[in-house]
């Protein structure tokens, strides 16, 4: 693990660091602990499974409530809900960039709370409300986060943009975009490497100041 | 515009002010809506999923690989290994193919049962999902013949040698101008330092991606993730012995890429072969993983840089000996010397190149291949020769400032370094920098400004562009370049509005794809200025044919008017001497029935621009030097760190780039470019490093989790500005490039803003925690 140089980002206290098994708390955990299945975030991971533990095996049918719509998809129980995203609904929106939940470009919203899909299996979010990239604007009309990336030239390949744009509007939803400094420290589970940071902070915080 | 070059004027005729304006950009609205089609993301009928499966071992002996538990998976469609790979009509193994394909490396994995490098594929296997795929891999059995392989240059087993020539020829073993041995003897100020690099990999978020269909026997079209269709066109078309035009490349959009997608690399061939093998399309993605071992990466390296000063701070000699890692087969090395020999007005220099050959892949350009590294070293040494002598170190530069290029004694075409510097110092406040290293505290932080240099060439390159000019006022441009996410789509949108006189919602611009006119590889920073100019010529084409049928046309207002006499300008053609004298290109071809008009054209970017002389075979760096002036962009990035010393962590604090880099074409897009370009070479200062296992030669942190890029939270605002800089030499429309200047310098800058924060030199990189603690406890 590094020396933690990110945890000490400029003014934030230490204890306003996601805790809430988001990327980085989640690495954390997995990194320190591994094995230690009894890890409180584990746990709940654990429960939620068991709350669909009805035996799947082979190709199933499952249905997915993806941007308001449910669609029905036949796919084995392995398969991440980022790949049932990409590979069997052609939403290509939500990328993969590591398949590891170690860059944030798979981020998509499930119930409202921004995760990784590429942790996560399609079966187990099933009932749940998911949005991608492709749910976020009404139409032809963009939702503010991403007028506010094109306007601030928050992207550049564009690659890792919808899970930021995605990860900016939870961002702003769980008040963690307050100050510039809390924006970095709570978008840092997105990785940008063409470096559009300083355009991401500035397009979060417009939004979070007109929210 | 016959016979000499033209030139765009910024207010001149034909433009309408919108070339430099800050527009959004134009394929943002695909981008943010997540409609924007990468190369992976093509929806096929019949598509199938590729996956390699990846030698454990770095060297040895494939004896044996069991592929039949892994066949018989549900949905496994076939398995290729060197035992079956249909066969290619050429194949990188010997350097002539090599060098026919353009392939970065010497070796095509499943062309033998040898094993060079962990990380080789040894099979891919081809299923009808992409978990069947991966799990039918992890089935395949591979028995090694497993040897002791070589790991980098510094181990004992490598063979070092003096290469006669490094970075696929185009740069030599060994340089020399004056008697640098002898003006280094007899200097009084005389500096040794080594400069230490670890492994660098690109990690575009985009990992590579091969989509191949094969759309007849010998007809394959192939949606790929790289900076070239034309490149990869031709790789591919030698590789599988067919005539250019049946191999299509398509690359509408690119994940990012920093060079690792500008050459054509095994899975992509191999990814075709499987095509062909199943008879369906197959979709090949690496893993994150795979990408550390598929693509290349910047090699480990040392260099040693002897700089010889008279003790009023003036150089007298710089000899700098570079010795890195390759590959079992090919002689790659950055260039690091050419910005060495080419920063400060110094009459003597040397450079040699030491390779060492170990079980790695090739290594291959990184954003600011040369430059970066060998920024590290001269603006470093420029700053210890500053702290000996106590002089400001922006002064000690201004004091060996080049007025001519120090290497071949020609003018420049533009160089704006000084206002650089001048610009630069005022927005960062340079002035209340405090004189002495170690000094500045807040708090129990230690405080340090730096500052560097930054240079890169104007690579000499050309490209062609099409124009198809609609009597209703629109316009389709276009050329098969690729947009990295640097801005093409919308850069060059706006110098096809200006040079048509049409707004840019009338323009639709397309790149991407072989079926469009040839345009270079986004690589060296050529596409903006290579690019744009083949567009302006393009539309100069279709002005003339217009002229020529305004003047034929009783009733054009500009009947019987000689063409030299006609101008175009916003949109219409009219005289020079009376611009009330004219009419816009509608009525012009409405009248004469013309639904739509095309012209086409080239752009000379570099020397051959000046010259007018083809690029040559090679790109980038070929016949650099061949033109009047030697071209090349300067800037100057500023640094402020924080620095811990209890755990020895380093924040940048504030960052200020200035560049002069020619003519802008978006304040928007280029001030991000410059960011994150800056961005990356503070990750190259502070963290990015590739462990290579000293016994096994693997890689121990082949993931974004442990590979560590800069994240939001490790960056700060930052200012950039632009000179404002006319060259009339460089190409038509007056651009330098700047997608890697953007980070030459940048580790020098933070690396002498640590040794102004804690008096201590770090020469080694990343400065992570370890090394800042160790310099601080001697």
């Amino acid at each position: 693990m590094n020396l933690d140089t990110k945890g000490d980002a400029a003014g934030t206290p230490h204890n306003s660091a996601p805790e809430d098994g988001t990327r980085r708390s989640f690495i954390k955990q997995a990194g320190g602990i591994l094995g230690l299945a009894l890890a409180p975030p584990l746990i709940s991971q654990a429960e939620r499974l068991t709350a669909f533990s009805k035996t799947v095996e082979g190709v199933s049918t499952m249905t997915l409530k993806v941007n308001g719509t449910a669609r029905t998809i036949q796919a084995e129980p392995r398969v991440s809900l980022l790949d049932a995203l990409r590979e069997y609904l052609d939403l290509t929106g939500t990328k993969k960039g590591c398949d590891h939940g170690q860059c944030g470009a798979c981020t998509v919203l499930v119930e409202g709370r921004r995760i990784n899909s590429c942790l996560t299996l399609a079966v187990m979010n099933q009932g749940k409300e998911i949005t991608t990239i492709e749910g976020l604007a009404k139409g032809e009309e963009l939702h503010p986060m991403q007028q506010a990336f094109l306007k601030h030239d928050g992207l550049q390949c564009g690659y890792c943009t919808p899970g930021q744009i995605l990860s900016g509007v939870a961002c702003v939803q769980e008040g963690h975009a307050t100050t510039d400094d809390q924006v970095r420290e709570w978008m840092s589970g997105n990785l940008c490497r063409c470096g559009a940071y300083p355009n991401i902070v500035a397009a979060v915080r417009e939004v979070a100041g007109k929210a | 515009m016959d016979n000499e070059p033209a030139f765009f004027e910024t207010n001149g005729p034909g433009t309408g002010g919108i070339v430099g304006q800050p527009l959004d950009r134009v394929d943002g609205f695909a981008k943010v809506t997540g409609q924007a089609k990468y190369s992976a993301e093509y929806k096929l009928p019949g598509l199938t999923y590729g996956v390699l499966r990846t030698s454990e071992i770095a060297r040895g002996k494939i004896q044996s690989i069991d592929t039949s538990v892994a066949a018989k998976e549900p949905g496994v469609l076939a398995i290729l290994t060197h035992l079956n790979l249909p066969k290619l009509a050429k194949t990188p193994n010997d350097p002539d193919s090599k060098k026919a394909i353009g392939a970065p490396m010497g070796f095509l994995p499943l062309t033998s049962d040898q094993v060079h490098y962990a990380g080789q594929p040894v099979a891919l296997v081809v299923a009808d999902t992409y978990d069947r795929a991966v799990h039918a891999a992890s089935l395949v059995k591979v028995n090694y013949a497993v040897e002791k392989p070589v790991v980098s240059f510094l181990d004992p087993k490598a063979q070092v040698f003096d290469p006669e020539k490094v970075q696929d020829g185009k740069t030599p073993g060994h340089t020399r101008r004056g008697n640098p041995q002898e003006a280094f003897a007899a200097s009084p100020i005389q500096l040794t330092a080594t400069y230490e690099h670890a492994i660098n990999h690109h990690n575009p978020m985009e990992p590579g991606a091969t989509t191949a269909v094969w759309e007849g026997p010998d007809r394959v079209t192939v949606y790929e993730s790289t900076q070239g269709v034309t490149r990869t066109q031709k790789a591919l078309s030698a590789m599988l012995g067919l005539p250019t035009e049946q191999v299509r490349v398509v690359t509408k959009y690119l994940g990012g890429g920093f060079g690792c997608k500008g050459s054509t690399w095994p899975h992509t061939i191999l990814t075709v072969q499987a095509a062909k093998a199943v008879g369906r399309p197959v979709r090949l993605s690496l893993t994150r993983p795979q990408q550390f071992t598929s693509m290349g990466h910047r090699e480990d390296q040392h260099q040693t840089l002897k700089l010889g000063a008279t003790r009023e701070g003036r150089l007298t000699a710089l000899i700098h000996e570079k010795t890195s890692t390759t590959s079992p087969w090919d002689n790659y090395a950055e260039p690091n010397s050419r910005i060495i020999n080419l920063l400060y007005n110094c009459p003597a220099f040397e450079s040699t190149y030491q390779l060492g050959r170990a079980n790695v892949m090739t290594s291959t350009f990184t954003r600011a291949p040369g430059e970066a590294p060998g920024s590290f070293a001269i603006e470093c040494s420029m700053d210890d020769l500053a702290a000996q002598l106590g002089i400001d170190p922006l002064q000690i530069r201004l004091l060996n400032y080049a007025d001519k290029d120090p290497t071949n004694g020609k003018p420049w075409s533009s160089k704006s370094l000084k206002q650089c510097y001048a610009r630069g110092a005022e927005l960062f406040g340079w002035s209340k920098r405090n004189p002495k290293n170690g000094a500045t505290r807040q708090g129990r932080y230690l405080m340090g400004m730096g500052m560097a240099t930054a240079s890169y060439p104007v690579h000499n390159n050309q490209g062609t562009a099409r124009i198809r000019l609609y009597a209703d006022g629109h316009a389709l441009v276009q050329t098969g370049a690729t947009d990295l996410g640097t801005g093409t789509y919308t850069v060059m949108t706006q110098v096809a509005a200006d040079s048509l006189g049409i707004a840019p919602d009338k323009v639709r611009f397309e790149l991407g794809d072989t079926r469009l006119p040839t345009a270079p590889n986004s690589g060296g920073s050529v596409a903006a200025g290579t690019v744009s100019s083949s567009i302006y010529m393009a539309a100069q084409d279709v002005w003339q044919k217009l002229t020529k049928l305004a003047i034929q046309d009783k009733k054009s207002p500009l009947y019987r008017a000689k063409a030299a006499d006609v101008v175009a300008e916003k949109g219409r053609l009219v005289l020079k001497t009376d611009k009330t004298k004219g009419e816009d290109f509608m009525a012009l071809m409405k009248r004469a029935d013309m639904p739509d008009i095309e012209g086409s054209g080239q752009g000379k970017y570099g020397a051959g621009y000046e010259t007018g002389r083809a690029p040559g075979p090679a790109d980038s760096g070929h016949e650099d030097d061949k033109g009047g002036h030697s071209m090349h962009s300067f800037g100057v990035h500023f640094c402020e760190v924080r620095v811990d010393p209890e755990v020895g962590t380093v924040r940048v604090t504030r960052w200020v780039s200035v560049h002069g880099a020619g003519r802008i074409l978006n304040a928007k897009t280029a001030r991000s470019q410059i960011i994150g370009g800056s961005i990356f070479g503070i990750g190259n200062a502070l963290m990015e490093e590739t462990f290579r296992d000293p016994n096994l030669a693997r890689y121990t942190n082949a993931s974004l989790g442990e590979y560590h890029i800069p994240v939001n939270a490790d960056i700060p605002d930052m200012t950039v500005e632009f000179i404002d800089e006319h060259d009339p030499y460089i190409n038509a429309m007056g651009v330098k490039g700047i997608g890697e200047i953007s980070m030459v310098g940048v580790a020098a800058a933070v690396a002498n803003a640590v040794f102004h924060a804690t008096g201590k030199r770090i020469r080694s990189l990343p400065i992570t925690p370890d090394k800042v603690m160790n310099s601080l406890a001697v």
